[in-house]
């Protein structure tokens, strides 16, 4: 190709000077030898020869630039024509590198999470044939330990499977006292399966597991080894306490292996087999306990269908095997990491539409961009024409249009990437909820870094194109006598009235979602919870892991609650298993008294279900509504008893009284109602309301924690008070204590990133809105410079000035808001399943909308219109 | 920029003419041999001026219409060889043709006048 050639040859000038200079003194010496042979002396020969040769050097030079010239020479001086045409009017380069970078950075940004947590695979071998195996209800993502056993088994379609649960386990080493860390309890073949080797020491393999509690094995992460050991490598082999129980170390996994989770990351990982060491219960043998999450490896040439229908089949006959346990069993593949689907589903709809609202923002860019150039080649319609009058082509001149739309826009995209992998870099060391070990690892890899090239690039051609439509239609003639093209401009609508309008809908919408959103935040902070968090305090105490059983808990747990109770200035205190909202609780089936067939599908609904001393109730703030509180009374011995909330009472005994009533749990244990509180929320701030029951402390043991102390002093106070007393229990109690409001981080945390990325993107939105708009106004008023002048002149009022200089970004502005706003109303319903209550029929929302635009359209046209007032017509006529 | 230069009937346009004929009918030739070429077959009546040459052929190269290589002359010295392309030989066809018309074209004005 003659253009690569000359590319080529620009780089290897040298050589091809020399080339064309041997060819010459080739020719000279041809002549030189002819003239010899024709008789002359050999100075003479050479003489001749030189003198008919003219000048070597010029003629040198020649050749060598017909070898580099032409598209690549011109090239060269487009970019150098661009970049001075650029610095001759920086507030063009820079307001159109600015609004670049803003939209190529957010969307930077938001593909490179999306990209780490939706697109790029588990670190490990073969990732792609690696799924999750759920269940096929949505919500149903963990499997029993012998469901895994009998998927694995009697599978056709995967070559191998491993189960993990996740849990938080004391770990004390030496004479310090135990610290608790995140852990995989894992099956055997877990690092064989996906292919990890250790950075030192070896792994635990499936010939490690010899039955219950047969491999008290340790391994360690890369973090905890340089955290807690010092990196030291002479700790393989010895051993540490896990819950009290002695763990060898075996090995340290790699650095960068942290787990099938993307963002909970495991401090160590050891052997399912001994999870009844850790948890202090055997699940192994408990088919109805679902609590394991299952990744498998798909045989080669299977397809994921394929695979789907194998486990579906091995499903429905172990349904058949075990109808109670197994009642409904099925199997759906999904990508493994996240947490099942549920995460994954929320993950997904957030960040694809995080995606659409990021290229929203960029199609905003790029219409100001448009809008930009096409400003700037309107004003240029008269160079333009004289040079396309004196021969430049048509090609030439939209060549250049681009080339100085693509050089700005690669400035931007540079910059936009520069600035969004900083932020990508702190969003990876960000810790969103401190109790959890979440991590947000989010490095950008040669995906988003070609993303980001290729938004640049079509960021810069599209724009350009506009303009270059316009040099298109330019009518030579007719722009030399007029001078601008004014006609097109004022008369009627343009593309550019167009993208802006757009624009200003986009920012209207993105502002009118953030307001919803942080309105339905506000709010949530205040919604009937079923428990008020404010002024009490939450010491979570693992007893388990200090070494107490279930059945010395409770005593110590009866203890612990009393001495709270001495704190001076505490109102209230009483335990529950698992704060609401705090992660935790589980859910069980129950039945109507007399059900026999206690199976799955005869259930009158699931409950949570919670273990409560007498005195919670009080302490949490909760209110009774009918009944009694639970009392010390109700001991081991005493009849089951419960208290049930009121969507509970409704769906077991429908409008009937429940106090007095009784009902059945899973297990075939009766309990009667004693007392009927309000409805709360458990799991998250917007869930629909849920069944739930309370059960006494004394009858449902539980060893998992949690003193609720309302207390009138401040919380700082009251939490060294309740760590003085505690502690002085028992000084080996792991505790954590923090106020209720601050425990609910977890709950609040969808909601608040929702707020805080709309927030972001309504902020661009704005900013890019904004100098849209002052583009706009400010390149209406400068054309109309002499009218309004004349205007003047003639004694108009400055509301006429006004309309007529601004009437055309003010209609813009009032009708892409309007539309911005019904969107934005619409898409509220979206958000509804991210935030709590979000709900456009909000005055406020509303009104700070509209006073957010408002505030656009003021600060867009103040300097516009203030420049259009300020008009001296004597001034104006003197100069045109 | 090739199309350009086929139209134009200035004296660029004609070397072309000449160097692409003279490839044409000898196959294979180095800069001097085309100059001596041009000089014989025109009974000595045109002299190729060879400052001219060189940036003529390098650019015919660039053009896709001449291809060249290094080869050892009968008096072994080593000089660059052109030879006609394919494009070359269509380039040739337009050039003669677009120099007929010019002939004729000058031929008819001279008559008349």
């Amino acid at each position: 190709m003659a253009l690569v050639n000359r590319i080529a040859n620009l780089f290897r000038r040298s050589k091809v000077d020399r080339d064309i200079d041997d060819e010459l003194q080739a020719h000279i010496a041809l002549r030189t030898d002819d003239n010899l042979a024709a008789g002359m002396t050999p100075t003479q020969a050479r003489r001749e020869a030189l003198l008919r040769f003219g000048n070597p050097v010029s003629t040198r030079e020649r050749a060598t630039a017909a070898e580099v010239t032409l598209s690549l020479e011109t090239l060269a001086r487009d970019v150098r024509y661009v970049v001075r045409r650029v610095r001759r009017s920086p507030g063009f380069a820079i307001t159109a590198i600015l609004t670049l970078a803003l939209g190529i950075g957010a969307n930077v940004v938001v593909f490179s999470v999306l990209n780490s947590i939706l697109l790029r695979p588990l670190k490990v071998a073969n990732p792609y044939r690696l799924f999750q195996i759920v269940q096929t209800q949505q919500g149903y993502d963990n499997q029993s330990y012998p469901d895994y056993l009998d998927f694995k088994a009697r599978n056709a379609t995967f070559s191998d499977m491993t189960a993990y649960r996740l849990g938080f386990t004391g770990l004390s080493a030496g004479a310090g006292g135990a610290q608790k860390y995140m852990n995989y309890e894992v099956s055997g073949n877990y690092f064989d399966l996906l292919g990890i080797q250790p950075a030192l020491g070896r792994f635990f393999h499936q010939s490690d597991e010899h039955g219950p509690n047969s491999a008290p094995y340790i391994v360690l992460s890369d973090h905890l080894w340089r955290a807690r050991f010092n990196a030291d490598p002479n700790i393989i082999g010895t051993t540490v306490d896990l819950n009290k129980h002695p763990f060898t170390i075996l090995g340290v996994a790699p650095a960068n292996f942290n787990g099938t989770e993307i963002f909970l990351w495991p401090e160590f990982w050891i052997p399912i087999v001994n999870e009844e060491q850790i948890e202090g219960y055997n699940f192994l043998v408990k088919r109805f306990n679902h609590g394991l999450f299952v990744i498998g490896s798909i045989r080669p040439g299977v397809s994921p269908q394929q695979a789907t229908d194998n486990l579906t089949t091995v499903a429905h006959q172990m349904t058949r095997e075990h109808p109670k346990e197994d009642d409904g069993l099925g199997a759906r593949l999904v990508k493994p990491g996240l947490m099942g689907d549920v995460f994954g589903g929320a993950a997904r709809s957030f960040l694809t539409a995080m995606m659409v609202l990021a290229i929203l923002v960029l199609v905003a860019a790029c219409a100001n961009l448009a809008g930009i150039c096409a400003a700037r080649a309107a004003d240029r319609t008269r160079e333009l024409a004289i040079r396309l009058s004196i021969g430049s082509t048509r090609g030439h001149v939209m060549r250049q249009l681009l080339t100085e739309a693509i050089v700005v826009s690669i400035a931007g995209g540079v910059a936009g990437t520069i600035v969004s992998v900083a932020l990508l870099g702190a969003l990876s060391r960000w810790q969103p909820i401190p109790q959890y070990p979440i991590h947000v690892a989010v490095v950008p890899d040669v995906r988003v870094y070609a993303i980001a090239i290729l938004l640049s690039l079509l960021s810069g051609i599209l724009p350009g194109l506009l303009p270059a439509r316009q040099i298109w239609r330019t009518d030579v003639t007719q722009a030399m006598r007029s001078g601008t093209a004014t006609a097109n401009l004022i008369g009627r609508f343009s593309v550019r009235d167009i993208l802006l309008g757009l624009q200003i809908a986009l920012c209207a919408l993105l502002v009118t979602a953030s307001l919803v959103s942080l309105r339905g935040m506000e709010r949530s902070l205040h919604a009937p919870l079923g428990f008020s968090p404010q002024d009490a305090m939450l010491a979570e105490a693992d007893l388990q892991m200090a070494g107490y059983s279930d059945a010395t808990a409770l005593p110590m747990q009866r203890r612990m609650i009393d001495e709270a109770a001495r704190i001076p200035g505490v109102i209230a205190v009483g335990t529950i298993d698992q704060a609401p909202l705090t992660g935790g609780g589980s859910s069980t089936p129950v039945y109507r008294d007399g059900t026999a067939d206690l199976r799955q599908s005869n259930a009158v609904t699931g409950a949570k279900y919670f273990s409560i001393s007498p005195g919670y109730l009080v302490a949490a703030g909760t209110r009774l509504l009918a009944g009694r509180d639970l009392s010390w009374a109700d001991t081991a011995t005493a009849p089951g008893v419960a208290i049930v909330n009121q969507t509970f009472a409704h769906s077991m005994f429908g409008n009937t009284p429940a106090v007095g009533q009784h009902f059945l749990g899973a297990g075939n244990d009766r309990y009667q109602v004693v007392g009927v509180i309000e409805d709360g929320k458990y799991d998250s701030l917007t869930e629909n309301p849920q069944a739930a029951m309370f059960l006494p402390l004394a009858q449902s043991s539980d060893n998992n924690t949690t003193l609720v102390v309302r207390s009138q002093l401040s919380s700082a106070e009251t939490a060294s008070a309740l760590n003085r007393v505690l502690t002085g229990i028992d000084s080996s109690l792991p505790l954590s204590i923090r106020p209720w409001p601050d425990a609910l981080a977890l709950a609040l945390f969808p909601a608040r990133i929702a707020t805080m990325a709309l927030s972001v993107m309504g902020i661009l939105a704005a900013i890019l809105a904004i100098t849209g708009v002052f583009g706009m106004a400010a390149y209406s008023v400068s054309k109309k410079m002499r009218e309004l002048g004349i205007r003047v002149a003639l004694g108009a009022r400055r509301t006429q000035i006004m309309r007529s200089a601004l009437g055309r970004p003010l209609l813009l502005l009032f009708s892409g808001s309007v539309t911005g706003l019904v969107l934005g109303v619409l898409a509220s319903r979206l958000l509804a399943q991210l935030v709590y209550q979000a709900t456009p029929r909000d005055p406020l929302v509303l009104l700070g909308a509209v006073a957010a635009m408002t505030i656009v359209g003021l600060v867009a046209t103040w300097i516009p219109a203030s420049r259009a007032l300020a008009v001296d017509p004597a001034l104006l006529l003197r100069n045109e | 920029m090739g199309k350009a230069d086929s139209s134009k009937n200035d004296l660029q346009g004609n070397l072309d003419l000449l160097v692409l004929k003279t490839l044409a009918h000898a196959g294979s030739l180095h800069g001097y041999g085309i100059v001596l070429h041009i000089q014989r077959a025109s009974d000595e009546l045109l002299n190729v001026e060879e400052g001219s040459l060189y940036p003529a052929l390098h650019r015919m190269e660039q053009s896709g219409w001449v291809a060249s290589e290094w080869a050892f002359t009968e008096t072994n010295r080593r000089a660059k060889y052109y030879k006609l392309t394919a494009a070359g030989r269509r380039q040739l066809e337009a050039a003669q043709e677009n120099f007929d018309r010019l002939v004729r074209g000058v031929r008819a004005v001279l008559r008349y006048a």
